[in-house]
């Protein structure tokens, strides 16, 4: 059944739309939060297991000392305070995926407190997210459904349990409810989880990977009449993994729940999931006392103490935060605000850092980056980092340009080449013999064809009158089949008519 | 104590019930006087011997191998332990 | 002449240690000899839940290999002497159950760290003892697989949870045991079949491979028929972990420096302060129990200690912490026991929903036993929302305020005692209808749990009236086990010359045949 939904311009001048995410970012450790068990992306299932993860009977946790430095740098990065005494607490429920039945978290003394986190909007003006706490916690196991659909959990008649992913270190960032966000309220929620994945790749402490898990957020969304009433009943919709699910998601619950008030009803509080087939949220299991998770100090671990040393150190191993080093690169390269948008906003910074790096000019590099490449890989709906070019490939034909020894055309012709897998840059020149015309003799003689068989162009040269000049070398590149330089054909013509 | 024996995932057959809760009662009175000398500045205590967190080096060592991870299991499948359906019909 | 299995058997560990060192007896013979201890007593006692005989007697022949070859330098002083393990505890490839239909047929694919070192020890593993389920009674009467008979008198209880350990001890089954003590399910089976048992300072002793029961409070420690024995086997077990976020970084202290130092019987210096609170003449004390502690009293003072009286003042409200903070603890630790990983299965009844949150409602109604499940509903409601704070906030309160007495009657003075129980071993079926008396036996034992400082149970005498032996119970400070060491060796010496040997040789042995 389909929903009610309102006019989303209707439903924000009607109501205040209030969002908050909870954000849940995997963290790249080398073992596990409790254990010393090897954590990998894939590999046969349960072979990553000590007796903790497998939660044996008798098995203890120990802190992995490395995903205590991450939280610090993430408190560092979001301005956030970190807590000198923090405590680990059981979540008790139950569920196949979980070995001990309890969740290790952290309850009432997380190891980060309030923060913020500055989020650049489309037209480049700043918002301020405010941040309410982050905490460490372990991760459940993964289900595989087997003998329903499509391996879904409804219909299906029994499940297989990996608990590789079990123990498995997590952040979960939560803000506090965002405020002010009007009709943007979708945007701001999608520019700071772009920001935060920025942020949490710059500091090394998760692959980010939405679409591998290693970030998925719960969207909170409720509206009030006015930003003046109390805070309305939110809904919850658990894991989004995907920036546009995220965006729409807050789209489609202001819409749906805009409709509801609007005709006096009440807004359930209950967690809801984002289907993307249908792109919509669909409604899940109401909040009820059944949530009641028996949070209590776990027992098996001790007070967590972060010394002010301790915070020192890992300060001086912060690198670059994304936003200071988007403004200094945009210096660098001497780029306005829009163009380096567009770079960001293609996910072309490394690339083209890596191009310059390699030898080419930021324009030369944003040049091929933002045009060429792109195409292709919107074409292949592929991200510009699975693109079989590399930096150094862009760079060595920015070079061959430079040196004369190509021009625009065959620059297009070979980026095209190693896009097609023909090879790297030089291999594509070589196969194809991408050369321009270096014999001058040879391309003087080109010339003078043309202009012979054109004396109209000719005479319109002479009196000053340039705009045919394009004419004469379409000739001689298609005499030459592209390969001449332009420039070097201008100058023969000149030469000739004033000769 | 339906609600309790859900939180705790166990099916207490409806004579257990009865019993526990008389019981429960009973213990309930006996503890209720810890109530009377906890009072507001007194700091809970989680673990009798003062200790901060050791930290765990993050370097792996040797995992359980499959074989011995599904030892123990009641019922496994290709490498995995099998769970009856999660949701109802 | 040679000595006999009955006297080999009845040598305490330490002696039987001297013995092996000398290549007198061989690891083997011992360890054979004490299994047809067991063969023979088993019957009768049903101390152990699984008997490793292939197992020990592999253990013993490596150990007296390496003996031969001159390869035993470094290891512990008891090195080779046989040892039962109390089955709470993780043995890699012997089946461990605590005592549960849930966890019946389970071989762990581990080691508890506690394990380990006796393996590295050379001490070979008879068996696992029996035990109330999941460490949860004072009788044992609540294991799944059996009661354990008291040796002295077959009509009680051998006290628990540790009633397996401690009669296999006090029977000769075995020279040493493990136990874990979460509120006494060390001291008072000790208590109970005149044998010694120490609850270390929580910390002390890794509890990595220890079932857990209630983790803020069990501790594994040794059971043994010495007091010596008792701290040779502890400095075996003790010491740092770093697989036990609670074990305590610092060196152990110098338990069986201090327990020799005892046997010399000089306690000049010694300040011994008796908890009015618990010290024998308050209600349910029984009158036999406090004769035997007032008499056991005055030998200190005759051997130089200084005794006085000492209030603990929270310690009444300390039953109520304990029983709140431990079902709550429980409650949590045994969510793992689900159907899914390990143990017991059991689909629910046809007309039922077949899911996995079914399957597990019915294999934990199948699986525990009552007191088990009594505990894990009262823990339950003790964390669940709106009882939190009330319940769960105040006895960590209480915790705090327990702790406190504690440091300030150290301050007075250098070890406390009491009782270990205020009753000696019970009838079967005495107690099990009403969990509050049977509670109400722990009072003397809790403290120690709730405050995690050290205490030791040792036998000082037998009860005119039910003849059955009565304990002796000192407390240390935290991480000062030592402490306590010297006066019970002392006590223990001094006992032994009056009854002109051991306790155990008031006990009839009719299982040791001739």
């Amino acid at each position: 059944m389909a929903e009610k939904l309102m006019k989303f311009s209707e439903a924000v001048k009607k109501y205040d739309p209030v969002i908050g995410l909870e954000t849940h970012v995997e963290l790249c450790t080398n073992t596990k939060l409790f254990c010393p068990a090897h954590v990998e992306f894939g590999g046969e299932p349960n072979t990553q297991l000590t007796p903790v993860s497998l939660g044996l009977p008798g098995s203890l946790p120990v802190v992995n000392a490395t995903a205590v430095d991450f939280a610090i740098k993430l408190g560092l990065a979001l301005h956030g305070k970190i807590n000198e005494w923090s405590q680990v607490a059981r979540k008790n429920y139950f569920y196949p995926d979980m070995p001990r039945d309890y969740q290790i978290s952290q309850y009432d003394k997380p190891t980060n407190g309030e923060g913020y986190l500055d989020v650049e909007l489309d037209d480049g003006s700043i918002f301020r997210v405010p941040i309410e706490r982050a905490h460490i916690e372990d991760d459940a196991g993964k289900n595989t459904h087997v003998g329903g659909a499509d391996g879904r959990i409804e219909g299906a008649d029994h499940s297989l349990c990996d608990y590789n992913r079990a123990g498995v270190p997590l952040i979960e960032i939560v803000t506090k409810p965002i405020t002010g966000v009007g009709a943007r309220a979708s945007e701001i929620a999608g520019a700071y989880m772009r920001t935060l994945r920025d942020i949490v790749k710059a500091l090394g402490i998760s692959h980010a990977r939405m679409e591998q898990g290693n970030m998925r957020a719960d969207v909170n969304v409720s509206l009030r009449p006015t930003p003046d009433d109390p805070l309305g009943t939110r809904s919850e919709t658990k894991n989004v993994n995907s920036f546009r699910g995220i965006e729409k998601t807050v789209t489609y619950e202001i819409r749906r729940q805009a409709a509801i008030l609007d005709e006096g009803g009440e807004i359930l509080q209950e967690t809801r999931h984002w289907d993307e087939a249908s792109q919509t949220t669909a409604g899940g299991r109401l909040k009820t006392d059944a949530d009641d998770y028996r949070y209590f100090p776990d027992p098996d671990l001790v007070m967590l103490h972060i010394t002010p040393e301790h915070i020192e150190r890992i300060k001086a191993q912060m690198p670059e935060m994304p936003r200071e080093r988007r403004n200094r690169l945009q210096t660098e390269w001497g780029l306005t605000d829009d163009a380096m948008r567009d770079i960001v906003n293609a996910g072309a910074l490394d690339l083209i850092e890596d191009t310059v790096k390699a030898g080419a000019t930021a324009q030369g590099a944003r040049k091929w980056w933002l045009g060429e490449i792109s195409r292709a890989a919107n074409e292949q709906e592929k991200s510009l980092d699975d693109m079989p070019i590399t930096p150094a490939d862009v760079a060595q034909v920015e070079k061959l340009i430079a040196d004369g020894k190509l021009n625009d055309k065959l620059a297009k012709k070979t980026v095209l080449g190693v896009l097609a897998g023909e090879g790297t840059p030089a291999e594509v020149v070589k196969k194809h013999g991408y050369e321009v015309v270096q014999d001058t003799g040879a391309l003087e003689a080109e010339v003078d064809k043309a202009l012979a068989a054109n004396p109209d162009i000719v005479e319109k040269l002479k009196s000053g009158n340039m705009k045919p000049m394009g004419a004469i070398i379409g000739a001689v590149m298609k005499a030459t089949r592209g390969q001449a330089d332009a420039k070097a054909v201008s100058g023969l013509v000149m030469k000739k008519i004033k000769g | 104590m339906e609600h309790l024996a859900d939180l705790s995932r166990i099916a207490l057959t409806d004579e257990e019930i009865t019993r526990m809760q008389g019981e429960l009662n009973v213990i309930a009175d006996a503890i209720d006087e810890v109530q009377k000398v906890a009072t507001d500045d007194v700091q809970p205590t989680a673990n009798p011997i003062p200790l901060e967190a050791y930290l765990r080096p993050d370097v792996p060592e040797k995992p359980l191998t499959q074989e011995e991870a599904l030892s123990g299991g009641p019922v496994t499948d290709q490498g995995m332990f099998v769970a009856p359906q999660i949701l109802g019909e | 002449m040679s000595t006999t299995n009955n006297e080999l058997v009845k040598l305490t560990a330490s002696q039987m240690a001297e013995k092996i060192r000398s290549k007198e007896v061989s690891s083997r013979e011992l360890t054979q000899a004490e299994l047809d201890v067991i063969d023979a007593a088993e019957p009768q006692l049903h101390a152990f839940l699984h008997v490793s005989a292939d197992e020990a007697l592999a253990q013993a022949d490596a150990f007296d290999k390496k003996l031969a070859a001159g390869e035993t330098d470094g290891m512990p002083e008891l090195a080779g002497v046989p040892i039962a393990i109390k089955d709470m505890i993780v043995t890699k490839g012997i089946p461990t159950t605590a005592a549960s239909k849930i966890l019946e047929g389970w071989v762990p694919p581990y080691d508890a760290t506690v394990i380990e070192k006796i393996k590295a020890a050379g001490m070979p593993i008879l068996g696992k003892t029996n035990l109330d389920e999941f460490a949860q009674g004072s009788s044992t009467e609540h294991s799944a697989f059996g009661n354990t008979y008291n040796p002295w008198d077959k009509q009680r209880v051998p006290g628990g949870s540790g009633g397996g350990s401690a009669a296999a001890v006090s029977s000769y089954e075995a020279p040493l045991a493990l136990g874990t003590d979460t509120g006494g399910s060390i001291r008072q089976p000790a208590s109970f079949t005149g044998s010694v048992g120490v609850k270390p300072t929580y910390g002390g002793v890794s509890r990595y491979g220890a079932i857990a029961m209630a983790s803020s409070l069990d501790q594994i420690g040794p059971c043994a028929r010495t007091v010596l024995d008792a701290a040779l086997l502890h400095e075996v077990i003790g010491g740092n972990d770093r697989r036990d976020s609670t074990s305590i970084p610092e060196p152990m202290p110098p338990v069986v420096a201090a327990a020799r130092e005892g046997l010399k019987r000089d306690l000049k210096g010694v300040r011994v302060g008796l908890i009015k609170e618990i010290s024998g003449n308050g209600e349910g004390f029984q009158p036999g129990v406090a004769k035997r502690f007032d008499e056991a009293v005055k030998l200190l003072e005759s051997m130089g200690a200084t005794v006085t009286e000492v209030s603990l003042p929270h310690l009444s409200y300390s039953l109520g912490a304990y029983y709140i903070i431990m079902p709550s603890e429980v409650s949590s630790n045994l969510a793992r026991y689900d159907g899914m990983r390990y143990g017991l299965r059991v689909m629910p009844p046809a007309d039922v929903p077949q899911t996995a949150a079914n399957m597990m409602a019915y294999t934990r109604e199948a699986g525990f036993g009552d007191e088990v499940k009594r505990r894990i509903i009262l823990g339950t409601y003790a964390l669940s929302a709106g009882y939190y704070d009330a319940w769960y906030g105040s006895a960590q309160k209480v915790r705090t305020l327990v702790i406190e007495d504690f440091a300030k009657a150290f301050e007075q003075v250098d070890v406390l005692a009491s009782p270990t129980a205020p009753t000696t071993a019970f009838k079967f079926g005495e107690k099990t209808d009403d969990p509050l008396a049977m509670y109400l036996g722990d009072v003397t034992t809790i403290p120690a749990n709730l405050a995690g400082v050290p205490a030791i149970s040792v036998p000082c005498g037998v009860d005119d009236e039910t003849h059955m032996p009565v304990g002796f119970q000192f407390f240390a400070p935290q991480k000062r086990d030592d402490a306590m060491y010297k006066p019970a060796a002392a006590l223990e010496a001094a006992l032994e010359e009056t009854w002109g040997g051991n306790i155990l040789t008031k006990m009839a042995t009719p299982w040791l045949a001739d």
